[in-house]
């Protein structure tokens, strides 16, 4: 769907193209320390031109200050002070680039063990996730969580990048095993073999990232860039039934608009148009969609990602919390979840626990009633059930709220279907809910 | 393939004819918006952090569509470092009339006249606005300040979270910062603690210049190529002005400019360029070979880590 225009910017006499209409991937890094991480994704910058001179310069500088012969790319990325002195990427950063084909919005997340929390923030928007092991070491005991964290977070689409391809010889048959390996694990996470691709990479030399290496005469697919370009990317979820959380009741009361009262929100599934029959949760009431306004004014209908404002047909008690849903299609209105979790806090969660969930645009009190498995964190299936979640353990919990919530299965509805954990004491986020088993593999370590 | 397509809807008549969602702008706004209207929902007095530069002011513009036809439920604050442009004042009381907005002023020169602030010997105010900003968030007891920090702007920046908790000091920690999940904003702070958001974390230089395009958003004019009497000074293009002006050695000559980012006057530095729309203004950020921080601003060029310790202070 892009288009492109071409024109002529003044006093550079260059031929610049500018996108008209890009579409948008948003994807993550995962991957263990030391496989270069920062390397990559400074490539993918630097070679996508992405990278302007003054920042490169400051590189060179920086590099040279260090005693380093060539420019360190991993230094454009790493932006904090102390990533800088220990060499080492500590939070997960945001970074963007574009070609004329796509607009990319990429979560670079840290490998260390303690930082598999911002794997999970980063894997929570992705659409696409770039997995890097190094080719000296292959797949490993933090490749295998990190795929994991993935698969559990439903990220669609995964890349494995043999990075350090260089450092082996450009070797085929050493690329060809690790690519088998993983293969295996991602299908036992339930990965269809067509949503993982593995490439052969030198970040350090840029094979493969933005350009095909001759270096690799033994590999037929694309290079990575290539890849990203073209891959297609799970839409918002446009057939699935109708979702929106209410956000804030606008109600202007001027003197043109007295009796104006509209419902704001962003669609989180489906399409809402004039008419269509919803039902307000928890509370149950069945109304008529009377307009879909929106900051530009009515709209027919809109779909998922759209941020829009509802008027409804009967006056009905609406407020910010409440969910509205298609009334043919509603979700499960509970007040006992069964979930997953992601344990992101040094506190470990203990049953008993008093806690605040946040649902969509809703926040209640919850109590954790049972924590009845805790997940091996490279296959997602031995259990065991421990007295408590330590942090970056992945569990099963039972939470009772004390109001209502309307829920679907996270397998059914990434928006809809997660959840926040949080302290009530400080408001530190604890942990990241997923309701229900949205796993295969999970599903039958339960059973078993 | 767009949604209208999926689902083989019919055109949509009343929409202007721009594929829904796919559009990485679509995309952003949307994002935007919903950032807004979480923030008016879960906070009780948040406020808009203008300077009347392009961020901010598309900052307003959103703010404005978010709540549409209802009026914007918060004020902006301008922290005023007394070293503005002329033209950027003007724009900032006309925006505010226009769309009958709320306006805090906490000034720099105030807080240097009473003796709470000193000039620096360099002149340079915009690491003086610190102060003035964290009385004027407690005064108030603001607690959501919005800002159109991007993280594209700088490396430090990049780690910046959408929600941004900051102690009583204002100060970021960004070896705690929360994990931020699907579109889950967590806004709770204790009482003192405050939170900074950036509806336009995910916005580049160029997505903001497609964007003032497509919504036609009044600038201050000093954004388009115009003449102007500049002396260069650290190889940027700076006008005299209350701050002052060129030194011995340094000559004062009359270029084509315009500016690329709107601060402080004492450290903000005019481009060459002939931009004179915004049409050009895009061409000529898409060849650009420098960072819009790069080119134009003294004050991130005091060391290799000077955004990321002035976040710690506070600043934005």
């Amino acid at each position: 769907m892009t288009e492109t225009t071409t024109r002529t910017a003044p006093d550079s006499g260059a031929e610049v193209v500018l996108p008209v209409h890009t579409d948008l991937l948003r994807l993550a890094t995962a991957g263990s320390v030391d496989d270069g991480k920062s390397t990559l994704v400074g490539r993918l910058l630097h070679d996508t031109k992405s990278v302007l001179a003054d920042q490169l310069d400051a590189v060179h500088r920086a590099s040279a200050d260090r005693g380093l012969q060539t420019p360190d790319l991993s230094l454009l990325v790493d932006g904090l002070r102390a990533e800088r002195e220990q060499g080492i990427t500590i939070d997960v950063a945001y970074r963007y680039f574009a070609t004329p084909k796509r607009t990319f919005v990429l979560a670079d997340t840290p490998g260390h063990v303690q930082y598999t929390r911002n794997t999970v923030t980063g894997a929570s928007t992705a659409q696409l996730a770039i997995l890097l092991v190094d080719a000296r070491k292959g797949v490993i005991e933090q490749t295998r969580r990190h795929a994991a964290v993935l698969a559990l977070l439903g990220v669609p689409q995964l890349v494995l990048a043999v990075n350090k391809i260089d450092m082996v010889d450009y070797g085929g048959a050493i690329y060809e095993r690790i690519a088998a390996e993983f293969a295996g694990h991602a299908r036992a996470l339930g990965y269809a073999d067509d949503d993982v691709v593995t490439i052969p990479v030198s970040a350090l030399h840029g094979d493969n990232v933005v350009e095909r290496s001759e270096r690799t005469p033994w590999y037929s697919g694309p290079a990575l860039l290539e890849h990203l370009e073209t891959v297609p990317v799970a839409p918002d979820p446009f057939d699935a039934p109708f979702r929106m959380p209410v956000q804030y009741v606008i109600r202007p009361r001027t003197a043109e608009l007295p009796d104006y009262r509209g419902y704001a929100g962003q669609v989180s599934a489906g399409v809402i148009a004039q008419g269509d029959e919803v039902v307000v949760l928890p509370a149950g009431i069945r109304t008529r969609v009377s307009q879909v306004d929106t900051p530009d004014g009515p709209v027919p209908r809109a779909a998922a990602g759209r941020s829009v404002t509802l008027l409804l047909e009967d006056d009905v008690d609406l407020s910010r919390g409440d969910l509205i849903a298609a009334a043919d299609s509603a979700p499960r209105v509970t007040d006992e979840l069964d979930a997953t979790v992601c344990w992101l806090a040094e506190k470990p969660l203990q049953p008993g626990a008093r806690v605040l969930v946040k649902h969509g645009t809703r926040t209640v009190q919850a109590m954790v009633t049972e924590l009845s498995a805790r997940f091996d964190e490279q296959e997602l299936a031995s259990v065991d059930t421990p007295d408590a979640l330590q942090l970056n353990e992945i569990g099963r919990v039972q939470l009772r709220t004390a109001e209502p919530l309307p829920v679907d299965e996270y397998a059914e509805s990434r928006r809809t279907g997660s959840f926040l954990v949080i302290d009530p004491a400080d408001g530190t986020t604890l942990a990241a809910g997923l309701i229900g088993l949205p796993l295969a593999p999970l599903a039958a370590a339960v059973a078993s | 393939m767009t949604a209208e397509q999926q689902l083989d809807l019919p055109e949509d008549p009343v929409s202007t004819g721009a594929p829904p969602q796919v559009d990485n702008l679509d995309a952003l706004e949307s994002e935007a918006i919903h950032i807004f209207r979480e923030v008016a929902g879960e906070f009780d007095r948040p406020v808009i952090l203008f300077s009347g530069g392009k961020d901010s002011t598309v900052l307003a513009h959103l703010a404005i569509k978010a709540f549409r036809p209802a009026a914007v439920p918060f004020p902006l604050l301008h922290v005023d470092t007394g070293h503005n442009f002329d033209e950027v004042i003007a724009f900032r009381d006309r925006l505010v009339a226009k769309h009958d907005l709320r306006l805090v002023v906490a000034s720099v020169q105030d807080y240097i006249d009473d003796g709470r602030l000193t000039e620096r010997p360099d002149g340079i105010r915009n690491p003086l606005q610190t102060t003035p900003l964290l009385d004027g968030i407690t005064e108030n007891k603001f607690d959501a300040v919005f800002g159109g920090g991007r993280r594209d702007e700088e490396r430090a920046r990049a780690k910046e979270r959408i929600f941004s908790l900051r102690n009583a000091f204002g100060q970021w920690d960004p070896r705690r910062q929360r994990p931020e999940l699907w579109n889950l904003y967590n806004g709770r702070h204790r009482p003192g603690e405050h939170v900074r958001v950036f509806p336009l974390s995910n916005w580049t230089e160029l997505d903001i210049w497609r964007y003032i395009q497509r919504e036609k958003i009044e600038l201050p004019d000093i954004y388009y190529a115009h003449r102007r009497e500049v002396y260069q000074r650290d190889g940027m293009w700076l006008t005299s002005g209350p701050w002052g002006g060129a030194r011995d050695g340094e000559t004062v000559e009359e270029k084509i400019v315009r500016y690329r980012t709107v601060g402080d006057g004492s450290c903000t530095g005019a481009v060459e360029s002939e931009a004179y729309t915004v049409d050009d203004v895009i061409a000529e950020v898409a060849a650009s070979r420098l960072t819009e921080r790069g080119a134009t601003r003294a004050d991130d060029r005091m060391s290799e880590a000077a955004m990321e310790d002035r976040k710690r202070e506070g600043y934005f």
